[in-house]
């Protein structure tokens, strides 16, 4: 595969991966999923702490849970939440046939 | 490119090589230990660690030397995607991360986590935001995309401005931290450790460029990350009878809530800078709930986060996979890597605190356990690592008696629980990989910066290969050795111009990243504005509120904050004789001092106040420690680019072609000006 096509070279210019209308559809739902995660990094990284002094009267094993999350909790969200995102927009890719070869 | 990866015989055996490093790493510690029971002095096992681990990235970074450009600059896009997130996690670990870390959060508590959180969140953005359309676009460097993507040298030009600023102070505290550690296991003077540090550093990276760096980056991941478990896993098991730190730590919690409790009812208090209270959120010196202490912790976190994704080291790492199906899976692996190390941090910061509330607080000065008097001697940072303080002179030591530098939590831990000095040394090797890998990444992005972006891209279009690889060395060097310099002359005294990296980073580059990607309407003019006023605006922040404090106040406080800043700047102990004059005249009228002209704008939420820091009067805005300066910077950012977008003509449709070809990732890119192309 190239790394770049020409865009002077008029046969290159006018071929794009996909059409336009499965590329349009491609982008709302991989728009959809940035949201989606977007919305887990807002909860994991920034909400749930809101309320790090109730969760804290919440004890488990010796854990504050409003500690606990902000020392672990929030990162394996993350994490998780990565490696689902990941494996989620893989599978948006082969639905519209834009993985690659 | 990506079909061929799997067959080439070098990747496929990459399990095999790095399975037999690790044993082999793990065989030397072991004969150590044994030597070091023979009788072998400390010293030499102290030398031993240092040379033969820096002697082993000699070796990688000799054996992957290269003469091709796509090599030296993006590892010919073949790192798998756990590899590359291997490298990307000590890429990302500095020695902040590995030794200061569990010390910040031994001080401030609870507070500490916003560190943990800020330098994790922000991969979630990297991931879903940039990291695939960055491989997509597939050049060499950050400052490639703004030029394609934003018509050229202008938006080219500031990426690498913004790029140099953030990563030149960055890279210049790892060398001061390779420094400290060097001169601590092979006691020399620091200014001579600095060199050794650099020496360690070049050859990892000046043949081999980019694919050096990643196979080395990988070696040194593994060896921090076994020094990082190793002696938090011991201490556990001492302490709780179980090996498993970052499960058992919550009895050690419980504990020092007990123990804070009775001081507190003993009528002590917490030494300056530490908290009373480890596991509560949020509070004010007096233990109240602080909403400004609440606001600053999210502010720092937002910024951290923000600046992990546009930090040009890191963003770099994802053009070096093969794929950009891999580029997205290499960025979870990359925090899965970087989780394992920020997960265990809270655990030394509790057994460390339990061990010295348990054994030391109330114990007489005379008697103090032996690792303690060890660590009583001084720091490059010219206070004792351990200096006990007898405050109201009882021969005992009280809670706030007790007073130990961040950085010794981690480096003293194999002390504290007992251990031999093998693991003393294997921290120590941990230490400067962190360092060593973190300054190698740094050295490439500001290396390549120079050499590809300005110098090839934008002065001479046509030259050779071969000179191309020259003057990137050249540059490599040339930026190393004005690193060093800046690190000897400078020292511990910039260490805090770290936190500000990624206020700069964040305010300069993200917005534009983002909005290249994510709208299409976003137009040159408007990027070029977005990055330079977020820039500008911060740094110029960054600058007025920390040297000139004072000054910040009398614009933006009342007139009860500008009385409170000019006596704060009148006790300081080394004040320019000027300016102590003319916060004395203030102080002395103090009854006809009016707010300042713009005092509304600094009282919309909470108040701007003052503090003293490092020396200096700083202000804070709204209370906002300036580290967090980039809460403002990020968001006039994206603004400046969403209204000039609105007022500038539209994108050509050739541009609308290429954004719609990065966020696809089959098929190749329609590049708008093939001036833009690589190679």
């Amino acid at each position: 595969m190239p790394l770049v096509d020409n865009a002077d070279d008029p046969k290159s210019a006018t071929s794009a991966a996909i059409d336009a209308e499965t590329g349009r559809a491609y982008w709302r739902k991989t728009s959809n999923l940035m949201w989606v995660v977007l919305a887990m990094w807002a909860f994991a990284g920034f909400g749930v702490h809101f309320f790090a002094g109730a969760l804290n009267k919440i004890v488990v094993m010796g854990f504050p849970l409003g500690f606990y999350m902000a020392a672990q909790g929030s990162l394996i969200i993350f994490v998780v939440g990565l490696f689902w995102f990941a494996k989620r927009q893989n599978e948006i890719d082969e639905e519209f046939g834009v993985q690659e070869d | 490119m990506a079909a061929s990866g799997e067959k080439d015989p070098f990747i496929a055996s990459l399990g095999r090589i790095y399975a037999g490093y690790t044993g082999g790493f793990v065989v030397f510690v072991i004969l150590l230990a044994i030597l070091e029971q023979m009788g072998v002095p400390d010293r030499i096992i102290g030398y031993l660690f240092v040379f033969l681990t820096i002697g082993v990235y000699a070796y990688i970074g000799i054996i992957s030397r290269t003469a091709a450009v796509a090599e030296y600059y993006v590892a010919g896009r073949r790192v798998p995607a756990l590899y590359n997130g291997m490298a990307t996690g000590s890429d990302w670990m500095s020695a902040a991360s590995f030794i200061g870390m569990a010390g910040s959060l031994y001080a401030l508590g609870y507070g500490g986590l916003a560190f943990i959180l800020g330098w994790t969140g922000g991969y979630m953005l990297v991931a879903i935001l940039l990291a695939p359309y960055l491989r997509k676009f597939g050049q060499y460097t950050v400052p490639d995309f703004l030029g394609a993507r934003f018509g050229g040298n202008m938006a080219r030009s500031i990426g690498v401005i913004v790029l140099l600023t953030s990563s030149f102070v960055y890279v210049v505290a790892q060398i001061v931290g390779v420094g400290i550690i060097t001169q601590r296991f092979l006691d020399v003077s620091f200014g001579v450790a600095v060199f050794v540090g650099l020496a360690g550093i070049l050859v990892c990276s000046m043949l081999g460029g980019m694919r050096a760096v990643t196979w080395t980056q990988v070696a040194q991941y593994i060896i921090l990350i076994i020094a990082y478990l190793i002696p938090a896993i011991l201490m556990s098991a001492k302490i709780t009878g179980v090996p498993i730190p970052q499960l058992m730590y919550g009895v050690a919690l419980e504990k020092i809530t007990v123990l804070e409790q009775g001081f507190r009812a003993a009528g002590m208090t917490p030494p300056p800078g530490v908290t009373g209270f480890h596991a509560a959120p949020f509070l004010g010196a007096n233990g109240q709930f602080s909403g400004s202490a609440a606001f600053n912790f999210f502010a720092l976190v937002f910024c951290l986060m923000v600046g992990t994704a546009a930090l040009p080291h890191i963003l770099m790492r994802y053009f070096t996979t093969p794929s950009v199906r891999e580029a997205r899976q290499s960025v979870a692996w990359s925090l899965f890597f970087i989780f394992l190390l920020y997960f265990t941090a809270p655990a030394y910061a509790a057994f460390g605190k339990l061990e010295i509330y348990q054994t030391v607080i109330g114990q007489p000065i005379a008697n103090l356990p032996e690792w303690i008097k060890n660590w009583q001697l001084m720091s490059p940072y010219g206070v004792n690592w351990i200096n006990i303080v007898d405050v109201n002179k009882d021969g005992i030591v009280q809670w706030g008696d007790f007073r130990i530098h961040p950085d010794v939590v981690v480096l003293a831990t194999p002390e504290i629980a007992g251990m031999p000095y093998v693991i003393a040394g294997l921290v120590a090797a941990g230490g400067l990989a962190a360092a060593l890998s973190t300054a190698d990444g740094l050295l490439l992005a500001l290396a390549n910066a120079l050499s590809h972006d300005v110098y090839y891209k934008m002065i001479d279009r046509n030259a050779p290969t071969a000179k191309r690889l020259v003057i990137s060395r050249v540059l490599l060097v040339f930026v190393a050795v004005l690193a060093a310099w800046t690190a000897g002359n400078a020292g511990a005294d910039i260490l805090f111009l770290v936190a500000w990296a990624f206020s700069i980073a964040a305010a300069g580059l993200f917005a534009a990243l983002v909005m290249g990607v994510w709208y299409k309407k976003t137009t040159d003019a408007a990027a070029c504005w977005g990055m330079g006023v977020g820039y500008a605006f911060t740094f110029i922040y960054l600058l007025w509120t920390e040297f000139a404090g004072l000054d910040f106040v009398e614009l933006f406080g009342s007139k009860d904050a500008i009385v409170n800043a000019a006596k704060q700047t009148v006790g300081l102990a080394k004040v320019d004789p000027e300016l102590k004059a003319y916060a004395q005249k203030i102080v002395d009228n103090a009854a006809s001092v009016k707010d300042g002209a713009l005092s509304w704008f600094g009282s919309l939420f909470f108040t701007t106040d003052t503090v003293v820091l490092r020396g200096r009067t700083v202000a804070r805005l709204w209370t906002l420690n300036n580290i967090s300066g980039g809460i403002i910077g990020v968001p006039l950012s994206f603004l400046t680019i969403y209204v000039v977008s609105m007022f500038t003509r539209a994108p050509s449709e050739a541009m609308m072609n290429f954004i719609d070809d990065i966020r696809v990732p089959r098929g190749g890119v329609r590049l708008v000006d093939q001036k833009e192309a690589v190679e």
